[in-house]
Parts: C-alpha cells; structure tokens; sequence
C-alpha cells in the first residue's frame, strides 16, 4: 500500500464546524464501509503531518470522500476545513482496517451506534446497503449535542423514507429541536433498549465515537445480554 | 519527499529525537478497542505460558504480585500516530515469567480475556523489553487500558501490549493475531514505520 496523490474537487459544509471534502484518487481501488484512509499533508520544507480520517461513502470511480471535524488548536484538521483549495494535493494511503467493516453479503440485522462524529463510518455503512440494494434491517442510534451538530442531516431524512428498513432514532445531549419529546439527555439504558436489537435476534453491533461514549455504549449492550464479540468498536482518539 | 501542499505549514518544529517518524506527541492517554471492555476479577484471573509441547505455567494474582516487580519508564507509541513519553508503569519483567520456562519456540501469541490476540517473535519479549504491568502512574490499571494486566512492549506499536492479557501460547510458527490479521503489520516496529501490512 503506497501513498497516493489526490486532489479536492468537491467540498460541502455538514455542520458550522465538519466539512466533508470529495477527493479525486487516480486508481483508487474500491473499499469496505468501515474502513479508512491515511491523508497526509507535506509542508514547503519538507515536514509532513498524517492523520486517519474513516472513509463516509462508497467510492464513486476514484472519487471517496472523507468528513472532517474541525477540532480547534488542531494541526491538521483545521486547514482540512478552512485553508485546503478545491484542486490542491494532498497524498493519501489506503484503504485500512479488516475489522471494523459492514460487507454488503452479510444478512445478520445491524444496530449503529454514533457519537458526534463517529456517525462517519456508520453512515458509510448505510449508503453502502443503500448502494447494494440490502434489505438488512438497520437501525441507528445517532447522539449528537444539538440539532445544528447532525452530519448528513437532510439525507439520512431522505433515507429513512426511502430505504425500506432502516430506522434512525436521534438522541440530543444538550438541546433538543422545537416539538421533540423528552429531555436531552446522555445516551441511556432505555435508549438502547427502544431502539436497538433485542440480542435474541443476535444483531451485529457497530459503535463509533469517542471514548467516554463507546465505553458506555459497549456496557449498555453487554449488559443487555449482546455477545461482546457482536459488539465492534471503534474509539475515536482527538485527532487534530 | 511527499507532494507538497499549497498553504500547509504544520505546527511549529519540535525537535523530539524520541519521536518515531510519523508519530506526534499527545498529553492525555487515548482507549483505543475493537470491543467492549472485559471486566476481570482479581481473584478469578490468570495468567498461563503455553509452551510448543502443550506444558503450561500458571500464576494467580497472587503470584504474579509475589515475583520481584521492576518500574519501567518508556515511550509508547499508537499505530494511529499519538505517542507518549516517559510513561510509568510497574509490573513483573518477562524475563522473570520465562526463567522458568523450557522452549525452544521462536514466536509467541499473546491473548486476552475478551478474545484479542497479538503475535511476536519470542526474543522480543527478553531481555528486559517486556513486562505484564498492573500499574500505570501509581495506580491500579484501569480496565479500559487493559486492567487488571496487560503486556507492556514498547519497543513496538502499542497494538502489541496486549490488555486483559490472559496468557501466551509458544510456538515453533507465527500465526498472526487479531490485528494483523486485519490489515496491519505482522512485526510493528515504530522506527521502520511498520504500521500495514507490507510496510
């Protein structure tokens, strides 16, 4: 696996703060939903900076796109979002992991768990059932703060009328949207429970976010009675 | 060289000598899993050398804390680029564990209550560069970074310091673990960027 040159040719805003930026990859061979890609900047001098972005989409050709959370004080995240021109470079590796990954044949009902940005890869996930025409049942739990932070927020709207069997449920930790019911709250037992898979239908698992959350997600689930081995993680270190 | 890109200076040069390429420094202590966090009792846990003949050595907690303890301070560095110096740990040297142990393998797989596995060559673990720790900066080993005891190898990707490391099977073949068998390196060493497979 080599590092490969790539160019912006598409950019669009997610929320005030992530950006997803569409990448022209010159024989970008096809990848898994789930995985992701190393991107790598290199300065006039010579210094270079790597980071892992989770891969959002399908590819479309050698187009893939990668969605970006500006993480303030970051070194590298912050020019991805505010600074990198639509027909620059940059140099990318991959695509990465073997674990962490939907494959489109599986037939086992799927239980998506986000925190934040950790949607990225889930969301990958979805449009690649969407892409195979899968009628998996799918269900995502998606926690974000308020209703501005939701990434793909008109087409997961979209999806949910159109993709016939796949639910997603949203949970609001600080603010939630006029006529909402409830209160916001972390993401809980109970959540979990309306929502998810009961384990007797032996769901595969998916959580994706930060620590914190994809700690207290995975506790919930085995504690719900899921197999720990049906529960795939993916913790999102601060990546700047 | 890469390609360079227009308007992308980085952060300010720090000279680190101890920071393998490609790798930054992060101040806090990120958890990085493929699964929910096992829970493992003190007095239920384990830990057993398997050698190539199917001869098995076994410690209780309680034996394990019997053994002389030894302090390493080392860097650790994470495949997913953060690395951290000077952190301390305390624990018994592998050294110690395979005294007592007759072999002639030359790979071992380490695993772990919670079903990961890592592989290594066998020499990796001698010579003072490996030890099954149970304490991070003074205090018990909290379960999301591998409690109660975890391989600590830092001479490679933190990937190979397995947690909740249950025991280590001997052998005369190496058989990939959980990680590499997904895509990254079979060796890891953070110095030769060894972090996909083929690197």
């Amino acid at each position: 696996m080599r590092w490969q040159p790539a160019r912006l040719v598409a950019r669009r805003a997610e929320t005030p703060t992530a950006q997803t930026l569409v990448l022209d990859v010159p024989g970008w061979s096809a990848h898994l939903p789930g995985q992701h890609v190393d991107l790598r900047l290199t300065a006039p001098d010579g210094y270079q900076a790597a980071r892992s972005y989770s891969l959002a989409a399908p590819a479309d050709g050698d187009r893939i796109e990668v969605t970006v959370q500006r993480v303030p004080d970051g070194e590298v995240s912050p020019f991805l979002t505010d600074t990198y021109r639509e027909g620059d470079p940059v140099e990318v590796r991959g695509p990465i992991g073997g674990w962490f990954v939907w494959r489109p044949q599986q037939t086992d009902p799927v239980l998506l768990v986000a925190g934040g940005s950790g949607v990225v890869p889930l969301m990958a996930m979805i449009r690649a059932r969407r892409a195979a025409g899968s009628r998996v049942p799918f269900r995502l739990i998606y926690s974000v703060r308020t209703p501005a932070d939701v990434f793909y927020a008109a087409e997961l709207r979209d999806r949910v009328r159109a993709d016939a069997g796949l639910d997603v449920a949203y949970v609001y930790t600080r603010e939630a949207p006029e006529g909402w019911r409830g209160e916001p709250h972390r993401l809980g037992l109970a959540d979990v429970n309306n929502h998810g898979w009961p384990p007797e239908l032996d769901p595969l698992v998916y959580v994706c976010g930060p620590t914190g959350f994809v700690e207290t997600v995975s506790d919930l689930l085995v504690g719900l009675g899921h197999p720990a081995r049906r529960v795939r993680t993916e913790r999102f270190g601060p990546t700047g | 060289m890469g390609i360079v890109t227009p308007g992308f200076s980085g952060r300010p040069r720090v000279e680190a000598p101890e920071l393998p390429p490609g790798q930054y420094l992060t101040p806090d202590f990120p958890v990085l899993s493929a699964g929910p966090t096992p829970r493992v009792e003190r007095d239920a846990w384990e830990f057993v050398i398997t050698t190539e003949t199917g001869a098995e050595h076994r410690w209780s907690w309680a034996q394990m804390m019997a053994l002389p303890q030894e302090t390493p301070t080392v860097d650790i560095h994470c495949v997913t680029r953060w690395s951290k110096l000077g952190t301390s740990w305390q624990g018994v040297s592998l050294d110690t564990l395979l005294d007592e142990v007759e072999t002639a393998a030359d790979y071992a797989l380490a695993h772990s209550y919670g079903g990961y596995s890592t592989n290594l060559p066998l020499d990796d673990l001698r010579d003072g560069r490996a030890w099954l720790v149970h304490t991070y900066d003074g205090e018990e080993l909290p379960a999301e970074h591998g409690g109660p005891a975890r391989l600590l190898v830092p001479h490679l990707y933190f990937w190979k310091s397995a947690k909740w490391v249950r025991g280590i099977r001997l052998s005369l073949d190496d058989t990939p673990g959980f990680w590499e068998t997904a895509g990254y390196h079979d060796y890891g060493d953070p110095w030769r960027e060894q972090r996909y497979q083929g690197d």
